[in-house]
């Protein structure tokens, strides 16, 4: 059975149309990930999915349950941790997590063990009002408390956006450790890293997906051989990188500008031609492409495709 | 749930210490310092004197102006443009002129006459300072009359041939702060019970806070009553506290029955609740909830015969007011503290109140499904 089941879902906010005819479906005790920059698409999905907005067109299911019919039963079996920090800044950490374990009709105690690993982090500050707390922690809180009704399915929009490296790197530690308990999570970021940790991510762009698949299958259908190319003068080097005949795509990524070739690559013509225009420390070499490259690709393809 | 839910937002109002301070201190306030500033007595009217004549008689007569109360005696100018000058910096609002040889006319049996003028800048004071004047001195011409008689005075008009004697019913000393004490109640009720509730759910919609709530299995009709119940509540106490302070303080005690102030309270509460909410619904920001409620506030309030009486209002006013329900809660309130008025004569304004609680609840629920 799947955990969320979408299709042909469509949305408009009058003349912007934020979803086009999306479909997927998230097994159960997946991580699932949609990626795409800000404006995509994701929180409306979000939205539609947790029963806060109704789709234009297409339907969707949530534990089995129609979104649009069903939802006051859909809303006991799933959390949702908005992008927004939303939960009462002026209640303690303990008096938020216990409001939300009543309206779902439970308590604290009932469902200690599913939050336990999350909630000892942050009990030591449980009298401290929550809007006090760190970003970090402030995470900790809206996941525990997302958590505390023991949802089948959970929906996280932008957990880790603002939030430290590190906190990011235990907060995917906790998603881990909660699939294994077996709930299904579909969860949005901006964050390219973050998308190989999932099971199967989407990547999103103007409201359509660009591709549905695991990162380790998007990544190795990249079409062709990607070289890292990094120089003395950064900033001018993508200009005069795009203006290279050979050169089929350039985008930066930071430290170094990476490159696709029309035809048989050939990196030491491109050495030389960098090198008439007066690059020095000059280094390529041939990487193994991320999803971020792949997005960059696809979104690329898209654009053209328009 | 619905305990839970209340017991949260009193957490809140509770932990919100300005907002405490302002539910306390906001009908105190209204309490101890509206009524005696929003006095629509004429006092302390500055008067400036021409006396030409410096007489016993006209000494007299500046002496029973300023004890009556209304008037001080800021000035004393040689001249007609001196005076002027003096009403021109402030520093008089009304010209008392006397003329030369007043008494030596009055004795004679001749008629003296004295000039009023007034700074008009100012109506209300204007209007009635002059009124206040003419009347002590139309007094103190009947007093001169009585010593000497066959002496005729005019003051402005024409001999007055009969007295008129006002009484004024229900509120004997035409005391302002009777008049004023029950409307305030009014006004305290429309902000503690129409306002802080409307900006409380709009605070929450700011702040992403409803997103969290809006994916629990809570009813939404729950949760906005939960959040209308504890302002109600404080509603009732602070008005009670308002009856109990005006009964200390300024000993007014409502004539008719207690019943039916808190009848019509309950009513008038559900109507500004329900007002709030229609407008919360509208409104994505605090800023937003704030004007609209800012605006027909305002309107509501100077078009409720709160300060001007709506009888002396044009029609089309008059026509306006009768939409706007805090008229009829003030009506009600001034009916009942003042006169002691019985349910049955305060029907019309029961179905009006009734009928704006029925319409804004309506309103707000529909526009409540929208917003959804």
């Amino acid at each position: 059975m799947y955990s969320v089941t979408a299709s042909h879902i469509s949305k408009s906010y009058g003349q912007v149309r934020a979803l086009d005819d999306i479909s997927f479906t998230v097994d159960k005790g997946e991580i699932f990930g949609l990626i795409g920059p800000d404006g995509a698409g994701k929180t409306t999905l979000f939205r539609i999915l947790t029963t806060l907005l109704l789709p234009d067109a297409g339907s969707a299911t949530v534990t089995g349950l129609d979104v649009v019919k069903d939802f006051w039963r859909i809303r006991n079996g799933i959390g949702y941790m908005p992008g927004r920090f939303s939960l009462y800044p002026d209640l303690t950490v303990e008096e938020n997590l216990t409001f939300f374990a009543t309206v779902f009709h439970t308590t604290i105690e009932e469902n200690y063990s599913l939050i336990a690993d999350i909630y000892k982090q942050i009990e030591p500050f449980k009298h401290r009002k929550a809007g006090k707390l760190s970003g970090g922690m402030k995470q900790k809180l809206a996941l525990s408390c997302a958590l505390i009704h023991k949802p089948t399915v959970l929906f996280l929009d932008e957990p880790t956006t603002g939030v430290d490296p590190v906190s990011r790197k235990e907060f995917w530690e906790m998603l881990v450790h909660l699939k294994s308990q077996g709930l299904s999570i579909l969860v949005s970021t901006p964050y390219m890293d973050e998308a190989s940790l999932c099971d199967r991510i989407a990547l999103i762009q103007g409201g359509r997906f660009l591709r549905i698949d695991t990162p380790e299958r998007i990544i190795e259908s990249y079409p062709k051989p990607l070289f890292s190319v990094c120089a003395s003068r950064m900033r001018s080097l993508l200009g005069d990188l795009r203006a290279c005949r050979q050169v089929d795509s350039a985008f930066s990524f930071g430290a170094s500008c990476h490159v696709t070739f029309r035809g048989e690559p050939d990196s030491a013509e491109l050495a030389d031609e960098l090198r008439a225009k007066g690059y020095v420390d000059l280094w390529v070499e041939e990487i193994r492409p991320t999803v971020e490259d792949c997005f960059m690709l696809l979104s690329k393809e898209s654009d053209d495709g328009n | 749930m619905l305990k839970y839910l209340i017991e949260k937002e009193f957490k809140q109002i509770v932990r919100n210490s300005f907002l405490l301070r302002q539910i306390v201190g906001v009908p105190l306030m209204m309490m101890l310092v509206m009524p005696w500033a929003a006095n629509q007595e004429v006092k302390n009217v500055q008067l400036s004197l021409i006396d030409n004549d410096h007489s016993t008689v006209s000494e007299r007569m500046v002496q029973k102006v300023v004890a009556s109360g209304y008037f001080r005696l800021t000035d004393v100018s040689e001249n007609d443009a001196q005076a002027m000058r003096s009403v021109e910096a402030g520093s008089a609002d009304i010209i008392l002129e006397i003329p030369a040889d007043f008494e030596k006319t009055l004795v004679n049996g001749g008629v003296g006459s004295v000039s009023i003028r007034t700074n008009a800048v100012d109506g209300m004071k204007g209007g009635l300072g002059s009124s206040y004047l003419s009347s002590i001195l139309s007094d103190y011409s009947a007093d001169l009359r009585a010593e000497y008689p066959g002496m005729m005075t005019t003051v402005g008009e024409n001999l007055p041939t009969f007295s008129v004697v006002p009484h004024y019913a229900f509120n004997p000393h035409l005391d302002y702060k009777v008049f004023m004490v029950p409307a305030l109640m009014v006004m305290l009720l429309t902000m503690l019970a129409g306002f802080l509730p409307a900006l409380n759910i709009v605070g929450e919609k700011e702040a992403g806070t409803i997103e969290q709530i809006n994916v629990t299995p809570v009813k939404k009709f729950l949760f906005v009553l939960a959040k209308l119940i504890p302002y109600w509540v404080i509603g009732f106490v602070v008005m009670s506290l308002c009856m109990l302070l005006a009964a200390l303080i300024y000993g007014i005690y409502p004539t008719g029955n207690l019943l039916t102030i808190y009848l019509f309270a309950t009513i008038y509460i559900l109507v500004v609740s329900g007002m709030a909410l229609v407008i919360s619904n509208y409104s994505d920001t605090m800023q937003q909830a704030m004007f609209v409620m800012f605006f027909f506030v305002m309107i509501f309030i100077l078009m409720s015969g709160l300060f001007t009486p709506i009888s002396s209002m044009p029609g089309w006013a008059q026509a306006i007011t009768y939409l706007n329900p805090l008229r009829y809660f003030m009506q009600v309130m001034r009916l009942v503290y003042l006169k002691g008025s019985g349910f049955a004569e305060l029907l019309p304004s029961f179905f009006a109140l009734g009928s704006f609680a029925a319409f804004f609840g309506i309103w707000a629920v529909v526009s409540y499904r929208k917003s959804a």
